[in-house]
């Protein structure tokens, strides 16, 4: 019962979100702002993980290619199929979990706590559509940042493989191009954009309803980020299965 | 004129708000005393519309709060200002960003103007030179004079201050308590004040209800509190050692 109040409220949330919109100009500086937090402060560290996970997988592969009769061009194209089918999308997002999640919880949680939403209640304003529709648009920046990291991937893969030794750069390159289906960046995209949103909105919800003082904010960002991966790993099976299966 | 009618609130089954009947007339600071827990900041957030009573209702000068559609409540709050006890001025914003962001969010003015009504709250509260700082650069008393700013910078109807001058120094107390009771008088506005601080009572305390148990107990003005024979409004008012040692004085004829 207690997890279908809390699914409730979060739909609720939701309403109230794309309802009584922030005066235009207001929402636009704070939607680039939101970009700036939580758009570009996150693909320094994306940006470092895709690197040496595509380099990661390019080694395992390579390591457990012990049969002489599969081609070595598999690395290219097992690095390739991983980073953009997973490693990137979700790996990443639970990442982002942790990242941005507990920054939005965060920020929200001390704002309930310091009575700065009440205040913007007081004034009439729409709390929920002020705080919480700016970082959903941002959000929508998200897959730019996975398709940056999809590149890096691969690109960590290369280095790992070629300059590491287990394959030669032409193999790479080859399997890199074999049997590449395009619908799986689709796929990849379709998947990103929809976690972006849950990672919006679930550490949103997190921030907004807790209560207490500081401990509750700790608390609230620790729940939100267990909250968001699971949705995102449950979301991830669903997608999966009707995107691809 | 605030006219509130026999109001109730409660919370996970518990009456915090027990039938209270009061007015709150324009033009004079009204206090709202009472010890921890007695009710006062629920029955404050109720007049501000962020509680809804369950029962009873709420009048703004004839407007019943519950009677109102959306717009018409959102209107009027509005036309309201608040003063929170711990401030809740936008850490990320500037002192200016804090005070203009009312009038960037209801008016349609541009910068310039709105930065000469800004400058013009600054000043009247005494903070013309802190328009680049950042909350966490400025003292509390500050920033209680930043969010009394903030609150009147949209020329409201109704200021209410939940503890305005908790956590400050006694002399930083009264000049906020004074400035408060200032505007009020400038602008004609109904101020409703939360406080358990008997300085206050003493300075600003043209109407003085109080709450114990969520019911009111008492209502009068500053002169009648040290009059009346209520013995929980005399045990609120005597727990001042200081008021204590007055009594005694005067009893003994020093």
């Amino acid at each position: 019962m207690f997890y279908l109040d809390d699914i409730g409220r979060y739909f609720l949330m939701l309403r109230g979100v794309f309802s009584r919109m922030t005066k235009g100009s207001v929402l636009k500086n704070l939607i680039f702002k939101e970009i700036n937090d939580l758009i570009l402060g996150s693909l320094g560290i994306t940006v470092f993980l895709a690197f040496f996970i595509g380099a990661v997988v390019a080694i395992q592969t390579a390591l457990n290619l012990t049969n002489p009769l599969i081609p070595k061009q598999l690395i290219g194209f097992a690095s390739r199929q991983s980073v953009i089918l997973e490693f990137a999308p979700t790996f990443l997002s639970v990442i982002m979990a942790g990242k941005v999640g507990s920054y939005i919880t965060s920020s929200i949680g001390t704002m309930r706590v310091t009575e700065q939403i009440d205040a913007l209640e007081v004034m009439g304003i729409n709390s929920l559509n002020y705080l919480v529709f700016p970082k959903v648009i941002a959000m929508f920046m998200y897959p730019f940042v996975i398709a940056i990291a999809m590149f890096v991937g691969i690109f960590g893969a290369y280095i790992a493989g070629v300059y590491g030794g287990f394959v030669s750069g032409t193999e790479f390159l080859a399997g890199l191009r074999e049997e590449f289906i395009p619908y799986h960046l689709v796929y990849a995209f379709i998947k990103t954009t929809i976690f972006a949103f849950l990672l919006a909105t679930i550490p949103s919800f997190h921030g907004y309803y807790m209560k207490g003082g500081a401990l509750g904010v700790g608390k609230a960002s620790t729940s939100a980020f267990v909250w968001t991966t699971v949705v995102i790993i449950i979301a991830n099976y669903v997608l999966t299965q009707l995107l691809l299966s | 004129m605030i006219e509130v009618k026999d109001i109730h609130k409660g919370f996970n089954g518990e009456e915090i708000l027990k039938g209270i009947t009061t007015t709150f007339e324009r033009g004079k600071t009204n206090l709202i005393i009472g010890t921890s827990g007695s009710g006062k900041t629920v029955f404050l957030k109720c007049m501000l519309g962020l509680f809804t009573p369950e029962q009873g209702s709420i009048c703004y000068d004839g407007a019943t709060y519950s009677e109102l559609n959306e717009q018409q409540q959102r209107d009027l709050r509005e036309q309201m200002g608040m003063v929170f006890q711990g401030s809740a001025l936008f850490d990320s914003m500037t002192v200016e960003e804090n005070v203009m962001f009312p009038l960037m969010m209801f008016t349609k003015q541009k910068k310039e103007e709105m930065l000469v009504r800004v400058n013009e709250v600054l000043a009247r509260v005494n903070l013309e030179n802190a328009n680049n700082k950042l909350p966490s650069e400025i003292s509390g008393g500050m920033q209680k004079r930043v969010a009394i700013a903030r609150a009147i910078v949209t020329r409201p109807k109704y200021l209410f201050c939940d503890e305005p001058n908790s956590g400050l120094d006694p002399r930083t107390a009264i000049v906020i308590d004074n400035l408060i009771k200032e505007i009020t008088e400038e602008n004609d506005i109904t101020t409703i004040i939360n406080t358990h601080d008997m300085n206050s009572v003493m300075e600003i305390g043209e109407k003085i209800v109080f709450l114990r148990y969520g019911h009111l107990e008492w209502e009068g003005d500053k002169s009648q509190i040290f009059r009346t024979d209520n013995e929980a409004v005399t045990e609120f008012v005597y727990s001042s050692n200081l008021f204590k040692k007055v009594r005694d004085a005067q009893l003994k004829g020093l």
